[in-house]
């Protein structure tokens, strides 16, 4: 039963476009509360992997199961348990801050007291209260990523899928970004994030790299430095990826 | 400058909408607006009840059936039972001559004619009365040849307006709405998309003139409104036998003439508009639905409220559309249109100049 | 002969309330690397737009090559290259045609300059009848590159060409520059990674519209005011939320599974941060002194001016 550890688990997950293998038979689970990293190349698969384990997409083959149920045949389960952010769409530009998040609180059928509860919450984890109906166009970036993240988590998802969520954020900002993908992770939320920034990489507990539709490494920063004989993530990268190339 | 035209082309060719637009849009229409309006007037069933039943009446009834448009009906033999006939659907109109009908004319009385439309369907009501009229007041004129007075009075309200049924009309209204569609919209989009992509900043750090990149986004549109504009004409004058009485040289020139105009609108609106749907946007409540409702294509401008008429003024298709009904319909020349030609001419000078000063040479 | 390539002085650029560009001046050597660092909105868009002569500053000036960004801005367009932030290639033209299109509007002629862009060329050229829209985004990447420098551009002025691209495709970017600028063209660089800093001549750091300081980045690391120490353990939250409240320590921040530690005064040392954890009964990390990095500095840039 030591199953229920694992919020995703993926056995020989495959998806072809055609003759085109997008996704080669990858196996990997994600334990509770893990913050996994999802790397690889332009076109190496991740996309098409996300959009499967989000029950966007049917794989071709394999066994996957994302918060205990099966990609499959019950997808409208699984969106009720996860999250989704991504660099490109977050929050509704020209609504206010408490509008999206009664839009968002709403979808996922929380009551009004709940949102209304989890919005103060949130939004005084963040020392914004003050904020709450300004819109959202008027807000600084950093104060929007993190108000996306916010979002993302107020339903409590069991995980939550950060597509390159900090793409074009000053340094500290990003910095208050990881705290709070962090203290999420502490309460248990699973934490399955994509990036360009290799440096973003050490932040995971473990990472995965994916190439040519493959999983070429997997294993915690620190481990796969050591076998890889390279200093930071971006060495790790590199020998995997022009090794591919 | 080639380079431009060609990659202009390749945009066009390539986009499996614009292409359907393009070249579908006039085929569809033409036959669209050709076989609806043929059919419409040709199956109806009409019937009389001829209170007189004299040699003149007879006559009027005998002219009416020989039209062609119309079919006997169910007989009726009273005006109580006109709507239950309606009702069932039996009748589309009834004509009801007055008692005394040869007698009244010999009197110069004017006898009345009745003409009762299902109204349930207001356009074919409209059709057949007018049609019925228009029947009716020829047969008037020719008892007396020399009188404007008309000797029968058909009672009815509707206009009389006999070439508003003929597919001739709809010709050149379907010309000036595609010029504009494909001139005017396709143009303003595809530079606002230039914007929205971004490539406009490439374009615009490059040492082409604004002159020069205006010049090449429009010239394949005026070869392609050209080419329709042609195909419309084959097709109506082939397949509806749409006449072409006045120059033909002279029709195609008052035709670049509006394809300019609707081009240099077209070029005004991306000045205007930063991505492509505002450029669409504007495009269709602009100039689309304005070309379609106002310009006399559709309802005529004579029954518009009095400032719906004035507005009408400032609409170029207007103008367009009657110059070409002018070539196209009465064969007359120049001299008849000249006013129209100038205005329309004025129209392209204004808008050009108007584009040139907005086309920014810089981003804002 | 003037070395100075590109000369702004005191830009200035608002829309509306918001202020793009609050007075910035700086100057870039010819045949130099200069990168503009920074994070979306710091204006970095702004700067090269005006330089480019897209944009009018609304005070200051700006020369390129000696030709004045609004003056001159006709002869300026003949001899710029400009990549803007997304690679504005015609995504329903194929690699080949787009080339061609670009080379024709700069009336430039492809095999005479087809040495310039050849390394980068080369590696997308079977792909020569695919259309940009259907290349990946390093591929892109090379394709919007290579049709800015087919004119043969005196300045290459590239707004975050790596942005949303891999590491592996940015590496080899910077590699193709690198290059090109042994070719003798001066190239300006936007762009929000930091580790990118190290790969450039010279720097500008940029936040909120101004500049927070410029030069090699060596001597932007050697001018870090503080003590720097990385410390790594598996509690990582916990050890910034405890640190945090250690007198003489400047500040805390996480990189990536370690935390960089910046000490406010000389006297705070390895010693004094091991004495404070062990007393407050935290035992499990790995401590040692680092020299910064230029994010180490950028953040410190940016709590200077948050004080101020």
């Amino acid at each position: 039963m030591g199953n229920m550890e694992f919020v995703i688990e993926a056995e020989g997950l495959t998806k072809t476009f055609g003759s085109f293998v997008a996704n080669d038979n990858l196996n990997f689970n994600v334990k509770k509360g893990e913050i996994f990293g999802f790397l690889g190349a332009n076109g190496a698969g991740k996309t098409t992997a996300i959009r499967i384990l989000c029950g966007l997409l049917l794989p071709t083959s394999g066994k996957i199961s994302v918060a205990g149920f099966d990609v499959y045949t019950q997808t409208e389960a699984i969106k009720k348990h996860i999250g989704y952010m991504s660099q490109r769409f977050s929050l509704y530009e020209d609504l206010s801050i408490y509008e999206n998040f009664r839009f968002y609180g709403g979808i996922y059928g929380m009551s009004r007291s709940k949102i209304k509860e989890k919005t103060s919450e949130m939004l005084g984890r963040l020392g914004i209260e003050s904020l709450r109906n300004s819109i959202i166009a008027s807000l600084p970036l950093g104060i929007r990523q993190k108000l996306a993240f916010s979002v993302a988590i107020m339903h409590s998802p069991q995980i939550v899928f950060l597509d390159e969520p900090t793409g074009g954020v000053d340094p500290i900002t990003r910095r208050q970004f990881w705290e709070m993908i962090y203290e999420a992770a502490a309460q248990g939320i699973t934490v399955f994030v994509t990036t360009h920034y290799m440096d973003e990489a050490e932040y995971c507990n473990r990472v995965s790299i994916m190439v040519d539709g493959r999983i070429e490494a997997l294993d915690t920063p620190r481990n796969l430095k050591d076998k890889y004989q390279a200093k930071d993530m971006d060495g790790v990268f590199l020998k995997l990826a022009r090794k591919a190339g | 400058m080639k380079q431009f035209v060609i990659k202009e082309f390749l945009h066009i060719f390539r986009d499996v909408r614009s292409m359907v637009i393009l070249f579908g849009m006039p085929l569809v229409q033409v036959l669209l607006f050709g076989y609806a309006i043929t059919n419409e007037v040709k199956d109806v069933r009409v019937s009389v009840i001829d209170q007189s039943y004299d040699y003149a009446s007879q006559a009027v009834v005998n002219k009416l059936f020989a039209s062609g448009y119309f079919l006997k009906g169910e007989h009726i033999n009273s005006t109580r039972e006109i709507e239950e006939s309606f009702r069932k659907g039996k009748n589309k109109m009834v004509v009801v001559i007055e008692p005394g009908f040869a007698g009244k004319l010999e009197t110069g009385q004017q006898p009345t004619i009745q003409l009762i439309a299902d109204a349930s369907d207001p356009n074919t009501a409209n059709l057949l009365v007018s049609y019925a009229s228009g029947i009716i007041n020829a047969y008037s004129r020719e008892l007396v040849p020399a009188g404007n007075i008309p000797v029968i009075v058909p009672e009815s309200r509707m206009l009389y307006n006999p070439s508003l049924m003929s597919v001739y009309m709809f010709v050149p209204g379907i010309i000036t709405i595609l010029l504009m569609l494909v001139s005017a919209m396709m143009t303003s989009i595809s530079i606002a998309r230039e914007k929205e992509l971004g490539t406009m900043e490439v374009l615009l750090v490059s040492p082409l003139k604004p002159f020069q990149i205006v010049a090449g986004k429009v010239m394949p549109y005026v070869l392609l409104s050209f080419i329709n504009a042609g195909s419309i004409l084959i097709l109506s004058y082939y397949i509806f036998n749409v006449p072409i009485n006045g120059s033909l040289l002279l029709l195609l020139g008052e035709t670049i003439l509006f394809i300019l105009l609707a081009l240099s609108l077209g070029i005004f609106i991306s000045t205007i508009s930063n991505n492509q749907q505002t450029a669409m946007m504007l495009s269709m409540f602009a100039l689309m639905l304005p070309t379609i409702l106002l310009s006399g294509f559709i309802f005529p401008i004579e029954n518009m409220p009095a400032v719906l008429q004035w507005f009408s003024l400032i609409m170029p298709p207007r103008w367009f559309i009657t110059i070409i009904k002018s070539i196209m319909l009465k064969g007359s020349g120049i001299e008849y249109f000249w006013k129209e030609t100038l205005i329309l001419a004025g129209m392209t000078l204004i808008f050009i100049l108007a584009s040139v000063k907005k086309f920014k040479i810089r981003l804002a | 002969m003037s070395d100075i390539s590109v000369y702004g002085e005191g830009l200035v650029k608002n829309y509306g309330k918001t202020e793009a560009l609050r007075g910035i001046s700086f100057l870039v050597n010819k045949g130099e690397i200069f990168g503009f660092i920074g994070p979306d909105g710091a204006g970095k868009t702004t700067l090269f737009r005006i330089l480019t002569t897209l944009l009018l500053p609304d005070a200051g000036h700006a020369t390129v090559e000696g030709f004045h960004v609004v003056k001159d801005f006709r002869h300026l367009r003949t001899i710029l290259g400009y990549m803007p932030g997304r690679f504005s290639l015609y995504q329903d033209l194929t690699v080949e045609e787009n080339l061609k299109f670009f080379a024709g509007i700069f009336k430039a002629d492809i095999s005479e300059n087809y040495y310039l862009i050849k390394d980068i060329y080369d590696q997308i050229a079977p792909f020569a009848k695919r259309r940009a829209g259907k290349l990946s985004g390093g591929m892109k990447q090379k394709l919007a590159l290579s049709c800015a420098l087919i004119h043969k551009p005196e300045v290459l002025i590239l707004d975050e060409p790596t942005t949303g691209v891999d590491a592996v495709s940015r590496r080899e970017f910077w590699e193709m520059l690198i290059r090109l600028k042994n070719q003798g063209i001066t190239i300006l660089v936007a762009t929000p990674y930091m580790d990118e800093a190290i790969l450039c001549d010279r720097v500008a750091l940029m936040q909120h519209g101004n500049i927070m300081a410029s030069g090699t980045p060596d001597q932007i690391i050697a001018s870090y005011p503080h003590r720097l120490f990385s410390i790594k353990s598996d509690q990582t939250l916990e050890l910034l939320s405890l640190i945090r409240q250690m007198t003489g320590i400047h500040s805390a921040e996480m990189f990536g599974g370690n935390i960089h530690v910046s000490a406010s005064n000389a006297l705070t040392g390895i010693k004094e941060i091991e004495d404070f954890l062990r007393s407050h009964d935290f035992r499990h990390f790995e401590l040692e002194e680092i020299s910064p990095g230029i994010e180490d500095c950028f953040i410190d840039f940016m709590k200077m001016n948050q004080a101020s």
